[in-house]
């Protein structure tokens, strides 16, 4: 502390817990307001996920009002998607990572960063304020007619907040491009960038590409609830397809915004803990970049049974089914990746392992899903949503685990509990897999999505699957206390607990404001591991030293 | 001495995989019957993913779980492993194996496609103009169905050409489905149609999307208010199979379930008949609903609710 003092700066030397609540432009400060919100925000939806299991443990409509019912689901949906996982995989991680894995001071327009957070907490409590007029019924989709005529006024607070939380995304996206591609430390060269921020650079050029279109989508249905014009409406001459294209045009490429970033916390998680080079760094990096590009011309394959000549269906089918490729080069890098290392079963890895087979599984039914023949059998059926839950929650979510256990040291100073972290991860991963799995065979079988009274033949294994998600449910209450006790009680981790070489662990943790006192210089490769240089040396010594 | 067990295994392993993927993809009970002249080709499709999905899976978990046991760090061990970077070869293997695989998957979609009736034929264009020379009544109802263009299915590419045998507008409303059969002017609650008839649904909603599926027919297409769509296809086994609304719309989207009861050419027509007859008295007797009792209303409906007389 006393070195920082020398700083000729005029912010105090360290933050006090209510700076966590203001207006405050240190990109850090920020990374934990964007996590802490959004995991708020996850235990809200995960309530709202319980509930929806809990009524379709029976075939009837029997605890919920239905239209409660389908607020539940719309607002699980967005709440999971705009509120939970962009924000702490993009806002907390990318925000709290990025300058300090390029070796800069801070964000390159950190008042914007600042407005960027900000907006994220109005937008949430418009979603939950929704609930006192009903809430938004119409599905995370909102496809028109049925916003039109549903809960008029919970329909209008929705397409506000995901407004903000998209304006939200713009304004991040827009300093994570030019923080990447202008403030690495220049003793950087372009081949020793980690991979998170080559993750961060592509999902933000994405989110730059595609979020406006969501948000002209949004507003002219905002026009047509409220100021009586008519772009949606089919009696008045309005097309009803257009909006699913300008809505899928921007919402197939968030699934990307959910998962690159997510790919990135694998890369650099996968390779500290197995002692490894992460497997062929530029074809991981480049993938990504394949990822946004292709993923750019994918998404009619949510319309396959709309309004949609046959020759388009087609043409989505094949583009659908080349993400496939870029995909596969991660998987097979990060499996690569493990061959030949000294993997140290840690928690955070054991979430990354998870992570990698459970999102084999999500990405193999994703394929069959991307051919329009099968698709028409499947599409709204359970089978989507057991294939985006085993990418979103098996992928994404245990990414997020994995990347809080592997970065808690450096937030706070101290690590996790380990013994509560394999608890968590055991019943996250069973709860996962009991859920999930048996929705595959609902769907094929004939089980509509988004229902909350169905047939009486698949009661078995909707029981399944709602003891897998109560199992989901308990499996966060061992992440949760492990969290507040060791935030003050855990044990120390000093400055680079994993014996990690990005820049992020040659600073202190938690890292000073403004993160080093003299800039780092670079004199390796991220990923150097098992390479005979310094840095290797200096921390296996630290190791013995501590056994 | 010791390479070749290593590659004796590789091929036993591989031999392995192969047997189980395709063990499992032609004897699991994940789909329902298949009822429809399409179905079929769908499951076959289905039934190649799923091949080489178990194999891939197999190869890909199994990977991972050799790879999490052999090189786990020993107690004690507090080295760094190999330094590999990267292995051009191998990385350009296992982008040009998935690479060939969906392109090989994308062909076939689209020749599955084709024989589902997905794609419309360039011929099918100029049909009408054919038509008006032979038949004008014919034209006139071609015209119809080609002029507004309209999505969905259009029967297998041997019947694209002539008139489906049976034609019924759905219509989706929140929360039922209505059946109207032109040709015939009966209505009904519940679609019946013939076994092996050639069937055209010309799909369309009142209120919001809806969305038409039947499991069993594997095929699904949305009725969607303002834009015509259609689904054709042949029923190939008698029997009562669910009519399943698969997209959202409203509180009670999940109720929004009927049957179509696929019948022989005989019964099927008895139906039409019997409806035909209960439907006619009923336009006579409702010209003025408002002076009727209600039992006086109700009685026409006594067929289209199929209960029986002796009951009422």
């Amino acid at each position: 502390m006393t070195k920082v003092e020398h700083l000729n700066t005029s912010h105090p030397t360290a933050w006090k817990w209510y700076d966590y609540f203001t207006f405050n432009v240190d990109h850090k400060v920020i990374g934990i307001q964007y996590l802490v919100t959004a995991f708020v925000f996850y235990l809200i939806g995960g309530l709202m996920a319980i509930a929806i299991r809990a009524e379709l443990a029976t075939p009837d409509a029997d605890l919920l009002d239905p239209n409660l019912y389908n607020a539940f689901m719309t607002n699980h949906g967005t709440i999971m998607i705009f509120l939970w996982i962009v924000p702490s995989a993009i806002g907390g991680f990318g925000n709290y990572l990025v300058p300090l894995m390029l070796g800069a001071r801070d964000m390159a327009f950190p008042r914007l960063n600042a407005i960027a957070f900000w907006l994220n907490p109005p937008a949430g409590l418009l979603v939950l304020g929704s609930f006192l007029f009903g809430g938004s019924q119409s599905g995370w989709t909102a496809y028109p007619p049925l916003s039109l005529v549903t809960a008029h006024v919970a329909q209008t607070m929705w397409i506000l907040a995901i407004v903000l939380v998209g304006s939200s995304s713009i304004l991040g996206s827009v300093n994570f491009v030019v923080t990447i591609l202008m403030m690495k430390v220049p003793s950087m060269k372009w081949d020793q960038v980690p991979l998170f921020c080559w993750a961060i650079l592509a999902t933000s050029i994405l989110a730059l590409l595609s979020t406006p279109v969501l948000a002209a989508g949004l507003v002219l249905l905002l026009f047509d609830l409220n100021f009586g014009t008519s772009f949606f409406k089919p009696e008045a001459g309005g097309n009803v397809v257009l909006y699913q294209h300008l809505f899928w045009f921007y919402s197939h490429p968030a699934v990307y915004l959910m998962i690159l970033p997510i790919f990135g916390i694998m890369s650099e998680v996968i390779p500290v803990h197995a002692r490894k080079p992460i497997f062929g760094y530029k074809a991981i990096a480049y993938s990504s970049v394949a990822i946004c590009v292709v993923g750019l011309f994918v998404w009619v394959h949510h319309m396959f049974t709309s309004g949609t000549p046959g020759w388009m269906r087609m043409f989505f089918t094949i583009s659908t089914l080349i993400v496939a490729v870029p995909t596969g080069v991660k998987i097979f890098g990060w499996v690569a990746t493990l061959w030949g290392g000294k993997i140290r079963f840690t928690s955070a890895m054991l979430f990354a392992v998870g992570l990698l087979s459970m999102f084999v599984m999500g990405g193999l039914s994703g394929v069959t899903m991307g051919t329009a023949p099968f698709d028409v059998h499947v599409h709204d059926t359970y089978y989507v949503v057991a294939h985006f839950h085993y990418v979103l929650f098996g992928g994404s979510v245990f990414g997020i685990y994995a990347g809080i256990y592997h970065w808690f040291p450096k937030m706070t100073g101290r690590k996790l509990n380990e013994t509560w972290g394999r608890v968590h991860f055991a019943l996250t991963l069973i709860g996962t897999n009991l859920t999930f799995l048996p929705m595959h065979e609902l769907g094929l079988q004939g089980m509509p999505r988004r229902v909350a009274m169905y047939d009486p033949q698949f009661i078995d294994l909707n029981v399944i699957c709602t003891i897998g998600s109560l199992i989901l449910g308990l499996s966060v209450i061992p992440f949760m206390i492990n969290i507040l006790q060791s935030w003050h009680h855990g044990e120390l981790a000093g400055d680079n607990p994993w014996q990690a070489l990005t820049l992020e662990w040659t600073t202190s943790s938690p890292p000073m404001i403004e993160n080093w006192e003299v800039l780092p210089v670079v004199t390796h490769g991220p990923y150097d591991y098992g390479h005979d240089n310094g840095m290797n040396l200096h921390s296996s010594v630290t190791e013995e030293a501590r056994a | 001495m010791q390479k070749v067990p290593v590659s004796l295994w590789t091929l036993l392993a591989g031999m392995l995989i192969a047997a189980i993927s395709l063990w499992i993809s032609h004897n699991h009970t994940l789909l329902p019957v298949a009822a429809s002249q399409q179905a079929p080709l769908v499951d076959r499709f289905f039934n190649i993913m799923f091949t080489i999905a178990i194999a891939l899976f197999i190869v890909v978990e199994g990977t991972i779980l050799i790879f999490l046991v052999k090189y786990r760090r020993r107690q004690g061990d507090n080295t760094d492993g190999v330094p590999v970077e990267g292995n051009i070869a191998l990385e350009i293997f296992w982008t040009a194996i998935p690479t060939i695989i969906v392109i090989a998957l994308g062909i076939y979609s689209v020749d599955i496609y084709n024989q589902m009736g997905g794609l419309e034929p360039a011929a099918h264009l100029h049909s009408p103009v054919a038509h008006v020379v032979s038949s004008s009544t014919l034209a006139a109802e071609e015209l119809k169905s080609t002029t507004a263009p309209s999505y969905g299915f259009n029967g297998s590419p041997q019947n694209q050409s002539k008139p489906a045998d049976v034609v019924v507008d759905v219509q989706g409303m929140q929360f039922a489905w209505l059946f109207n059969y032109p040709d015939s002017g009966v209505s009904a609650g519940e679609l019946h149609i013939p076994v092996g008839a050639d069937v055209q649904l010309n799909l369309s909603a009142t209120d919001v999307i809806h969305s038409f599926w039947v499991p069993q027919f594997r095929l699904k297409q949305d009725a969607i208010p303002g834009i015509s769509t259609k689904l054709r296809f042949v029923a190939t086994k008698p029997g009562t199979y669910p009519i399943v609304c698969t997209e959202l719309c409203g509180g009670y989207h999940g109720s929004m379930r009927s049957e179509v009861v696929v019948q022989t050419p005989e019964e099927y027509q008895s139906w039409l008949t019997e409806n035909q007859l209960a439907q006619k008295q009923h336009q006579v007797v409702a010209i003025n609903p408002a002076n009727l009792s209600p039992s006086e209303f109700l009685a026409p409906y006594v067929h289209a609710m199929g209960i029986g007389d002796s009951e009422f």
